[in-house]
């Protein structure tokens, strides 16, 4: 797509926070992904136009992390989590499910455009699992069915919340925004914790008064 | 009373922990007003004094790195915390940010001013967007009040703080590579030394801090370093958050002076989940070798964990009961480490790939008992063999489990397949499959 003259500034603004420039590397990646959903060639020569660099230099950075995509992905990326212990916990057959459920496989988008799916790697999140991401948003405590829940409703158009995010799942574009370190006003929705979070408090304070 | 000392998550059930208000609610940001009135070095003296050490794994004595900066030369100097938390069952940090991403920024102001720095960076991993959005919020609050930016707390003193965020890549948890990473690199550790204190960020003195490390920080310089050290064990002292999870009734963060036993902790959570019992876990992250029901009583501090031939790590207690395979876990974790590693080094690039061969071949009932010798010869060839911890991490699931589950590993061979049933160990087991 034509980036717009506040892009620009935008683009500026991030570039604007570090003492040299090269450093903003990452969230203009993030951002050419939010204006474009993918990184695409457009979104590298303009990166690199404004970084004064190579496009093989940003296309080389753009290639080592995973959340950089080369292809677009769904109006709503799903992402479960099979390393180890919530694979164990019911991770691998909640991807599985998925895929079954949506007929695509790993780094498949469904036909509508909406839903992508991606197995992912730990997401810090472990006393929680099995645990489901996404737009990179907590969805803990999955099931299968409660997995292939969510895609229907994000299919359906009426995404279901995160359990500790905002009180509805933005987009793709929309999150890409915010990992580029534009705030979307959104951090005061949502829990401060969850459960697990606080068990250890609330046993020590239990202890404290018995 | 039991053994767990709440400081870091004491008002984590407090629906506004997160904000500016719910933070100076109990004092928050006082202790950066108190140590900008200290010396830098009396600040420094003061973290050494206290014992406090690294919580990202390594255990390196905070004050003593902050030490390390050299003084009086005119360089530009940095800090930089990890916030790139992604060590497989590792999950103390996020929660910690999304609940109260103020402590950790007070921490940072009272570090920066005691190396010195005018510029701090926390570098978030960057698939935990709600935690972006409240360590973003939060920094512009801490601006709009004075306490970042020029003359913070009216004490001539200047500070930037900047996030940044990851996109993807375990390896960028290592802090050098880190360091590439937010140059605007491909993030690869880098030959050490010269050490980050000398040589870091944009080749200047820079300190690079774990989030929960900084976050205990306000704490120390609130209480003083006797508080601190009086929590404890000899060598490893304070408090620091217990990460439970996996077959156990209820998984959780247990924030509790160094030196709990897993025992200790599994009590207070009721215990592997009914009808099961332990059979391996590992102390603090997949990185770090797994121990089994004989270490239940091993003190989790830096000193107790290594003498039991692991590492205390990032205190991330993933727990297994038995009706789970150590093969697949394993496998699972090889197939973690050669999809992160970075491509920097031979032995690890090439010997990840490898071993996930080898443990494929013996999970699906086509390996043989001289594997394990070739596995355990990779691994030798992979150990210290890198620029960085992330090729020995790779090492330490598959020899810590072949030295306590070796007959597992030949049951595969003879069994000519896995003896285990996968949904079993499911949270799901008992109910209908695909319930």
């Amino acid at each position: 797509m034509a980036y717009t003259e506040q892009d620009l500034v935008t683009m500026d603004s991030i570039i604007a926070r570090y003492p040299r420039k090269r450093s903003a590397i990452m969230p203009l990646l993030h951002f050419t992904q939010s204006r474009d959903g993918f990184i695409t060639g457009e979104g590298i020569e303009l990166i690199a136009k404004k970084l004064d660099l190579a496009t093989a230099e940003v296309s080389a950075v753009s290639t080592f992390y995973t959340q950089y995509k080369r292809k677009p992905v769904g109006e709503y990326h799903v992402g479960v989590c099979t390393n180890t212990l919530c694979a164990i916990m019911g991770g691998d057959e909640i991807f599985s499910g998925l895929k079954d459920h949506l007929g695509i496989e790993n780094d498949g988008v469904t036909a509508d455009g909406k839903v992508s799916l991606e197995h992912i790697e730990c997401n810090a999140a472990c006393d929680f699992a099995p645990v489901v991401m996404a737009n990179w948003e907590f969805y803990d405590n999955q099931t299968v069915q409660s997995a292939k829940d969510l895609v229907d409703s994000m299919r359906a158009g009426k995404p279901k919340p995160p359990t500790r995010g905002p009180d509805s799942l933005p987009t793709w574009k929309e999150n890409s925004a915010v990992l580029a370190g534009l705030n979307d006003g959104r951090s005061a929705e949502g829990v401060q914790a969850g459960e697990p979070s606080l068990l250890g408090l609330k046993i020590s304070k239990k202890g404290a008064k018995g | 009373m039991t053994k767990l000392m709440p400081v870091l998550s004491a008002h984590w059930d407090e629906k506004d922990s997160f904000t500016m208000a719910g933070y100076k609610r109990h004092g928050g940001y006082d202790a950066a007003a108190k140590a900008l009135k200290m010396e830098p070095d009396a600040v420094i003296q003061l973290v050494k004094d206290s014992g406090l050490r690294g919580r990202g794994g390594a255990g390196f004595p905070t004050g003593m790195k902050w030490g390390f900066i050299p003084q009086g030369d005119n360089k530009d100097h940095y800090l930089v915390v990890n916030a790139d938390e992604s060590e497989p069952g590792t999950c103390k940090d996020m929660p910690l940010l999304l609940a109260n991403p103020h402590v950790l920024l007070e921490g940072m102001i009272i570090a920066s001013y005691a190396i010195r720095a005018k510029y701090a960076f926390v570098y978030v991993r960057g698939e935990v967007t709600h935690v972006v959005r409240r360590v973003q919020q939060a920094i512009e609050d801490a601006y709009k009040a004075g306490y970042l930016g020029k003359n913070i707390f009216g004490s001539g003193v200047d500070l930037e703080l900047v996030m940044h965020v990851g996109a993807g890549a375990y390896i960028c948890g290592e802090e050098t590579a880190l360091l590439d990473s937010l140059e605007g690199f491909r993030g690869q550790p880098r030959l050490r030394p010269p050490f980050p204190a000398i040589a870091g960020l944009y080749a200047r003195p820079t300190v690079v801090n774990n989030v929960e490390s900084i976050a205990s920080v306000p704490s120390i310089i609130a209480n003083g370093a006797e508080w601190f050290s009086s929590m404890g064990t000899e060598k490893s002292k304070g408090m620091t958050l217990y990460s439970l999870s996996g077959h156990v009734q209820n998984p959780g963060q247990f924030e509790a002076p160094l030196g709990i036993t897993l025992r200790e902790i599994l009590e207070l959570a009721g215990g592997i989940r009914p009808g099961h019992q332990l059979k391996f876990w590992t102390p603090g992250g997949s990185s770090t070798p797994i121990f089994t029901a004989d270490h239940l009583d091993t003190p989790l501090d830096y000193e107790g964990v290594a003498a039991a031939g692991s590492m205390l790590g990032t205190k991330a207690l993933q727990i297994f009961d038995e009706t789970t395979c150590v093969v697949r876990a394993v496998l699972r974790w090889s197939e973690f480490y050669e999809h992160e590693s970075c491509g920097k080094c031979t032995p690890c690039r090439e010997g990840t790939y490898w071993l996930v061969q080898i443990i494929q071949d013996l999970e699906n009932g086509k390996g043989t008992e001289a594997d394990l010798e070739k596995l355990l010869d990779l691994c030798d060839n992979i150990m210290g063999r890198s620029f960085c911890a992330l090729g020995d991490g790779a090492t330490s699931p598959i020899t810590s489990s072949i030295k306590y589950f070796r007959d597992e590993y030949i049951a595969h061979v003879t069994n000519q397949g896995c003896p285990f049933d996968p949904h079993a160990s499911t949270l799901f087991a008992g109910t209908k499959v695909g319930a």
